[in-house]
């Protein structure tokens, strides 16, 4: 017979109470406002799906949509071969194994707000140093203010300046938990340096690059404050990212209800995004 | 296939050793018969696996030279060398196929297809993984994992010499034992020649035809099993193998003779002169009796093990191990010991000292 003891609950109490208050409550406000109409002053009016069904019908929402799917993918199609690459060429062993691993982590030190400033400053067309060596030096007319094609690459460039390091971080700690004797016996079997690398590393590696793919998914797509810095998200609307948009809805309009009806469809899309990709990058395991 | 000779290798883990202590290996002679069942035995650390290194390749040693039959290999890479080494924990490419882990460095070589599917079924059978080729490899047991890493040193007809570096350490007691006659199976049906290299005394006496016992980067013996059983160069091989190990005594040498706290011992044979301060006797628990006569001892501690009993016995501040079959003695019985004249031997300094009667 099983003895039935009910005081594990109490042991679970803590990250049920933790879980509810920094997420699950927060998010049942939102869910709140998701389906109400306010004007403030404490005032609500029912809406039911109402600022759902207008969202998955707006241009507004898809065009943010399209521009954060093609922001994500292309940091994520640059950072992760590029971390990779870099991990791959660190030393694993010497002195020189902490200055790589000290200079690797600057960029994560910089508050994110910074970065965008920095960024901004940068390529400033009259006094950032690249701004001015495109413009006056090569005369290309580089002005992120103005050009779409200009901002995005500006904003591409500094989350790759920025958050490469994670992805070289992560895959470096996979490399090096590799024992010896595969590279050994690699050698002993008369291996190629690139079926090292398909055979060997990249299989060792695929549990950190799995947790690297989907931090810098999640990051990437929920990114606010480097583009708001950098761009605000022009020049127009071109680099409005779902965030930015978020926050025009919901601070700049004050339309709380609509907001909150965005707010949850962005975050399913991002739950279900993780879940579809880990479901698959973990299916062979037992 | 090959004959393998070593000469005069040392190896220092330091780039300017000194000291004789700062050689991991120092100077080791050896020749291996192509075809020949080898193991290399002793405790960690003693330099075996870097002495396997450098045979494969993985390890340039610092002075001296390998040998493949005549030539010298001693710069080659192991892919060059053409040599097969199985690691203490099974390496197998996880993403691949049982089959395709067999085939592997068949393909590296470009060998023809139709030759590797042959090669594959062949050893894939010979190791019982038949069943199973088409199965991811990372899914399998440490066992059968441990049995591709063999195989893919099997694979390759024209192996100069398959090294394993403790290959069971991870493998299930009794699996240990299966995957053990397995092996010695695979050397006869091979007739490759195989190195074997283990701190565990009965994994090298059950697959090898010869033994080298090493201890702190020398080697102290080689023989065959019996010729470490029963006849040790030295109190290091004595202790080591056997179960308990031999018992070592300290003893004078008067005129020739020797004596055990106070009382002669008959030995096998003449002893060499020596000047030794620190003269031994050494004889195996098996070849002690309990007599009317011989050396006197107070009987301790006694172990049934089963098949036969260890008697722990003191002769003053000396333990002496005693095996016997049937057991009369009660711990605090005061016994003598006899000593078989044939299998009591003298050690100086470590090394015997005494010529073999029976020759």
């Amino acid at each position: 017979m099983k003895t039935i003891n009910q005081k594990g609950w109490f042991f679970v109490a803590p990250v049920v109470i933790l879980v509810a208050f920094n997420a699950l409550i927060p998010l049942m406000t939102v869910v709140n406002y998701s389906v109400q109409e306010t004007f403030g002053n404490n005032l609500f009016l029912w809406q039911g799906l109402d600022w759902f069904q207008n969202l998955l019908r707006s241009d507004r929402f898809y065009g943010a949509l399209g521009r954060q799917a093609l922001f994500t993918s292309t940091i994520l199609l640059i950072e992760i071969p590029l971390g990779v690459a870099i991990a791959l060429a660190m030393p694993r062993k010497g002195i020189w194994v902490p200055v790589c691993l000290v200079l690797m982590s600057l960029p994560l030190l910089i508050p994110w707000n910074v970065v965008g400033a920095m960024w901004n400053i940068f390529t400033l067309p009259d006094i950032g140093l690249a701004g001015y060596f495109l413009n006056s030096v090569l005369g290309i007319n580089y002005d992120m203010t103005q050009d779409p094609f200009a901002a995005w690459t500006t904003i591409i460039i500094m989350d790759v300046w920025h958050w490469t390091s994670l992805v070289v971080l992560l895959s470096y700690a996979g490399i090096i938990s590799i024992p010896d004797p595969y590279y050994q016996a690699a050698k002993i079997d008369g291996a190629s340096g690139w079926a090292v690398f398909w055979f060997i590393q990249l299989p060792k590696m695929k549990r950190v690059l799995t947790i690297a793919v989907l931090l810098r998914f999640m990051d990437s797509f929920n990114i606010y404050t480097e583009p708001f810095v950098l761009t605000g998200g022009g020049p127009g609307n071109a680099t409005t990212l779902l965030s930015i948009d978020l926050v025009k809805t919901a601070l700049g309009q004050f339309d709380l209800g609509p907001a909150a009806a965005m707010s949850l469809i962005y975050f399913a899309v991002t739950l279900l995004v993780s879940w579809i990709f880990y479901s698959y990058m973990t299916k062979d395991e037992e | 296939m090959a004959k393998i000779s070593l000469k005069k290798l040392k190896h220092s883990y330091y780039p300017a050793p000194k000291k004789p202590e700062d050689y991991a290996l120092k100077e080791i002679d050896l020749s291996w018969l192509d075809g020949g069942a080898y193991a290399l035995l002793g405790p960690s650390g003693c330099g075996k696996s870097t002495l396997l290194n450098i045979i494969s390749g993985l390890l340039v040693p610092s002075e001296g030279h390998v040998l493949f039959d005549d030539k010298d290999v001693t710069m080659l890479t192991p892919a060059e060398r053409n040599i097969a080494q199985v690691f203490q924990f099974p390496v197998i490419y996880d993403t691949m196929t049982v089959y395709n882990n067999l085939a592997f460095p068949l393909r590296n070589r470009g060998i023809e297809e139709a030759r590797v599917d042959t090669r594959v079924r062949e050893i894939a059978k010979m190791l019982e993984l038949d069943e199973m080729l088409d199965r991811r490899a990372s899914r399998l047991t440490p066992d059968n994992k441990q049995k591709i890493s063999m195989g893919r040193g099997l694979v390759r007809d024209d192996v100069n010499v398959i090294m394993f570096d403790e290959p069971l350490t991870v493998i299930d007691p009794l699996l240990k034992w299966k995957l053990r006659s397995k092996l010695k199976e695979l050397h006869q049906k091979t007739k490759a020649t195989m190195i074997y290299v283990t701190h565990d005394q009965t994994e090298a006496l059950t697959f090898a035809d010869q033994v080298v016992v090493m201890q702190e980067g020398e080697i102290v013996q080689i023989g065959t099993p019996i010729e470490l059983f029963e006849r040790p160069a030295h109190t290091f091989v004595g202790h080591f193998i056997g179960s308990p190990g031999m018992n070592v005594l300290p003893c004078e040498i008067k005129d020739g003779k020797a004596y055990f706290q106070g009382d002669q011992v008959e030995i096998e044979g003449e002893i060499n002169p020596t000047n030794s301060t620190k003269t031994e006797l050494g004889v195996r628990p098996e070849f002690i009796t309990f007599g009317k006569k011989g050396v006197p001892a107070v009987v301790k501690k006694i172990v049934d093990l089963g098949k036969h009993y260890v008697i722990e016995c003191m002769c003053a501040d000396f333990r002496v191990n005693v095996v016997s079959v049937s057991n009369q003695q009660n711990a605090g019985d005061a016994v003598h010991l006899s000593f078989k004249p044939q299998q009591t031997r003298v050690y100086a300094d470590g090394w015997i000292a005494s010529k073999d009667g029976s020759k």
